[in-house]
């Protein structure tokens, strides 16, 4: 194993996606998509949550017209960590409309989690690259080889995500202002649980951001207004 | 199964990924210095986290992943390395469901 942190990081999501790759590949065939279809699905789409949702949803009899919109509100959360990713994708036209496509909860967890920009970059490439492999393998072993496998859920895999998103969490919640944003926003998560639907709750915590947000221009705008010209552009 | 919804899914997760990040380097332009748009993340892991551990659909659930998120806890503040916090979640919620 590598001495590098990123590394090792982004190798041990890599592992506990590999096995919700498999139940996701299972319980796409047994929705009744093919083993292509499955497998276009996690190549293309890459975003777990939605991609689940949607087979279930469809496995389940509700067709397309039901299983669409819950699987794009969870997918909507991509477009809130892509925003919070400017100066992380760069490079190229080419290169940044890959790197969009690796745009998801693990991705943007593990870039904000490190101190610098040249860290936020290359944790973002290298949590990118195991978490994609890992995905598509595991949903390619998962379609083909079918049950039998066992419930992910046994190994207590369910509870590995919130950890590592906990572990990510920490090194982002300097100060107060950052502190209030995450009680907010678990706040608003579990209060729209029972009545919103399934993406919704995690959408909304962002508006927990805003106050800071609010703040932090207020801020900068009485510093520019008041003194040093030479910081204005 | 027709390919059609699979291509669907796939469209638009793509663009939401996309219009984000258009959207982020157009904020930036406008705006002076970095206006913590990173501040963002912040709200949504701590939900992520939340939903993750104590929901299941639309209910609250109380089961072993609220004691592995605990240890969890406990380890990160020791500044554990993260695949000990990873396997110790997993480690707990295994052993608690074997046991009940």
């Amino acid at each position: 194993m590598s001495n590098d942190p990123i590394v090792r990081n982004a190798l041990s999501i890599g592992v506990a996606t590999a096995v919700y790759a498999v139940s996701f590949g299972v319980l796409s065939v047994a929705a009744g998509f093919s083993v292509a279809q499955t497998c276009v699905m996690s190549l293309v789409c890459f975003t777990g949550a939605s991609q689940l949702t949607f087979a279930s949803v469809i496995g389940a009899g509700g067709g397309v017209a039901g299983a669409l919109p819950p699987a794009l509100l969870l997918a909507g959360r991509n477009t809130l960590y892509a925003l919070s990713l400017k100066g992380v994708v760069s490079g190229t036209v080419p290169k940044r409309a890959l790197r969009a496509q690796v745009v998801v909860d693990e991705t943007a967890a593990m870039a904000h989690a490190q101190p610098t920009l040249e860290a936020k970059r290359r944790a973002f490439d290298l949590t990118a690259v195991c978490l994609f492999t890992a995905w598509n393998v595991g949903t390619l072993a998962g379609a083909v080889a079918g049950r039998g496998l066992g419930n992910p859920r046994d190994f207590g895999l369910d509870a590995v995500f919130p950890a590592v998103f906990l572990a990510l969490l920490a090194p982002q919640l300097r100060g107060p202002d950052a502190m209030r944003a995450a009680l907010v926003g678990a706040i608003i998560a579990l209060a729209l649980v029972p009545i919103a639907p399934a993406g919704v709750p995690i959408i909304a915590a962002s508006l927990a951001a805003v106050p800071v947000l609010l703040a932090a221009g207020r801020r900068r705008a009485s510093v520019s207004v008041g003194q040093t010209p030479e910081v204005g552009r | 199964m027709s390919w059609w919804p699979v291509l669907a899914l796939c469209a638009s997760a793509y663009a939401l990924k996309v219009v984000g990040l258009v959207v982020g380097e157009r904020l930036d332009r406008e705006t002076s210095e970095r206006w913590s748009l990173e501040i963002v993340v912040v709200p949504l892991l701590a939900a992520l986290i939340v939903i993750q551990t104590f929901t299941g659909g639309q209910r609250f659930v109380l089961d072993a992943r609220t004691p592995a998120l605990l240890v969890a806890a406990v380890l990160v503040w020791r500044k554990a390395p993260f695949a000990i916090v990873a396997l110790a979640a997993a480690t707990t919620a295994a052993l608690l469901r074997l046991v009940a």
